[in-house]
């Protein structure tokens, strides 16, 4: 990178322009006053305002798809670690038939097009009476972030020195005993990886929550923010307000544990 | 007795029991459900009459799709939009991940701004460029007007062809980062004296992009490019958000057309084998990759 490296430093800015402007222009919008936000104005807002988000949690209680976001996330994301850890275990360290199979299995449900299970998913609920309530979204939710979590954990406990339980196993644990008090502990890592993956994915979701939620009172973030409607338009002011709080955690996550986000996914995808 | 052998037994008996959660929720959350489509679709099932009724029609349906203008459009829609934006989105993504790859100073910051558009809910990046190409306060749609390159009255989203560009942009934009990500991977694994030797030998840094990263890169690249592909067939979120398909129905892919069947129209057994066509398109894609480029995809982890 010697003979063109003003070129590629260029092209860098560029690119990180592309990637951030519209995550700033979000912010500076979002604190513009309505009457202002049609007209041109400078990149940097002159005044802040925070009508919009006064408006977003007063008039439209943003709190109730915030909160039912944080609930179908958590519960799924309970429900999958285990699962997908224990399977992940096995399909890294146990030799059992079929390991090729499953693995390939999980791959290939991972790539389905949900809307390819939507219509019979909707009436298996209506029958169930779970539309419109929070198991009927983290059904499916735990179908579609478990192979993402399997295969991510699969790639974890590979990497973790198979040398220590073998130690443990010869010294006479059980395979139970050794993933007890030897795998589990090294394992926190990877596990609070696929955690917050896990956790993303659900705060990203819209086809299932748009499918298999009706009331308002259900609506998860991303449904609530695009039915939000105006008396003529859509109500910018107030959306970007949303789209920025909706951001919050995600980018608290992002920051927080980026090296080992980006890890996690190459983990899994090196591999390959 | 071997030990070896009771070893290997339990190890067998304990494997099927740390598979059996996730195998559960694999075969009820997504075979059976697929199956069920696939059954579903065989029948004339209109939630709005229930009075009708759910009567076998066979292959009906799949008829009817055959022949509905409507579907073959969403079909060229889907086809078209995957093949201009998957190229663009690994080349965008293969610049990037040499840039993170090369970079020496200001990488938290790269990896902050790949970062955040993954992160960000898909809905949520879409509805920013929406803002963004909005005709009365879009920021791109000003920018154009003020050079000139627009008129006063221009309207992205009324416009049949240019409806398609802010989908392509929050896409893009939306998914170049994963693109990053894996593609970055992929160069990790070069080994840097590789391209010291070449170097060495007087090769310049554009023969060795050539004949050491793309051939090195390549199973990083097809992996990226299936999980694109098959990304991009079954497009929604952001197609929902900006144009919800319209004008009309000019911008509407075939998972907007299936939901538009099933959701709003609750005509579920078409609806269903919309999901079906859908769900074969990403099958038959998914073959034939694998097919051709091999064991990249899921060869060679054992």
């Amino acid at each position: 990178m010697t003979s063109g490296s003003a070129v590629a430093r260029l092209a860098s800015a560029a690119l990180l322009v592309l990637l951030l402007f519209p995550i700033f222009w979000m912010l500076s919008s979002s604190v513009t006053p309505e009457s202002r936000l049609f007209e041109a104005r400078p990149l940097l807002p002159a005044a802040l305002s925070f009508a919009h988000y006064r408006a977003l949690f007063d008039e439209r209680d943003f709190l109730i798809p915030l909160g039912n976001s944080l609930v179908v996330a958590a519960m799924t994301t309970a429900v999958v670690l285990p699962v997908a850890a224990l399977c992940a275990y096995a399909l890294a360290r146990l030799r059992f038939r079929g390991r090729g199979l499953l693995l390939a299995l999980i791959l290939a449900v991972s790539m389905f097009p949900q809307i390819s299970i939507v219509p019979p998913l909707y009436l298996i609920l209506r029958e169930l009476r779970l539309l419109d309530t929070y198991p009927g979204l983290v059904l499916p939710y735990v179908t579609f972030s478990a192979p993402l979590a399997v295969w991510l954990l699969t790639g974890f406990f590979r990497q973790l020195p198979a040398e220590l339980e073998q130690a443990a196993m010869v010294d006479g644990a059980s395979r139970l005993r050794a993933l007890r008090d030897v795998v589990v502990p090294l394992a926190a890592p990877g596990v609070a990886t696929a955690a917050i993956l896990t956790f993303l994915y659900c705060w990203n979701e819209f086809l299932f929550a748009l499918s298999f939620t009706l009331s308002p009172d259900r609506y998860t973030v991303p449904v609530a923010v695009t039915l939000f409607r105006g008396r003529y338009q859509v109500p910018w002011g107030q959306v970007l307000a949303a789209t920025v709080v909706a951001t919050i955690p995600v980018a608290l996550l992002v920051v927080a544990v980026q090296r080992r986000i980006v890890a996690g996914l190459t983990a899994g995808a090196s591999k390959g | 007795m071997n030990r070896d052998m009771t070893i290997e037994r339990e190890e067998r008996r304990l494997a099927r029991w740390f598979v059996a959660p996730a195998l559960a929720f694999i075969v009820l959350g997504s075979l059976v459900p697929i199956a069920a489509t696939g059954w579903e679709a065989l029948y004339g099932h209109d939630l709005r009459l229930p009075w009708l009724g759910r009567p076998f029609v066979g292959l009906s349906n799949f008829v009817e799709a055959a022949a509905d203008p409507r579907f073959r459009s969403a079909l060229l829609h889907t086809a078209i939009f995957a093949l201009i934006t998957v190229p663009l989105e690994l080349a965008l993504g293969l610049a990037l991940a040499l840039m993170m790859h090369t970079a020496i100073r200001g990488r938290p910051l790269f990896r902050l701004a790949v970062l955040l558009p993954w992160a960000i809910p898909t809905v949520i990046g879409a509805l920013i460029w929406r803002f963004m190409f909005d005709a009365r306060a879009g920021v791109i749609t000003a920018a154009l007007q003020s050079v000139g390159a627009a008129s006063e009255s221009f309207d992205w989203f009324a416009h049949p062809l240019a409806a398609w560009v802010p989908i392509g942009a929050a896409d893009i934009w939306k998914t170049t980062p994963f693109v990053a990500i894996l593609l970055l991977a992929g160069l990790q694994t070069i080994d840097p004296a590789l391209h010291e030797a070449a170097r060495m030998d007087g090769a310049g840094s554009v023969r060795r992009f050539a004949t050491i990263t793309l051939p090195l890169l390549r199973p990083a690249l097809v992996v990226a490019a299936a999980f694109r592909m098959l990304d991009a067939l079954r497009l929604f979120d952001v197609a929902y958000v900006t144009t919800a398909g319209g004008p009309g129905t000019s911008t509407e892919t075939l998972s907007l057309y299936a939901f538009v069947a099933l959701m709003q129209r609750l005509r579920f057994g078409y609806g269903s084998a919309l999901s079906v066509a859908i769900f074969l398109l990403t099958f038959a894609f998914a073959l034939v990759w694998v097919r051709a480029l091999g064991r990249s995809l899921i060869g060679d982890r054992t």
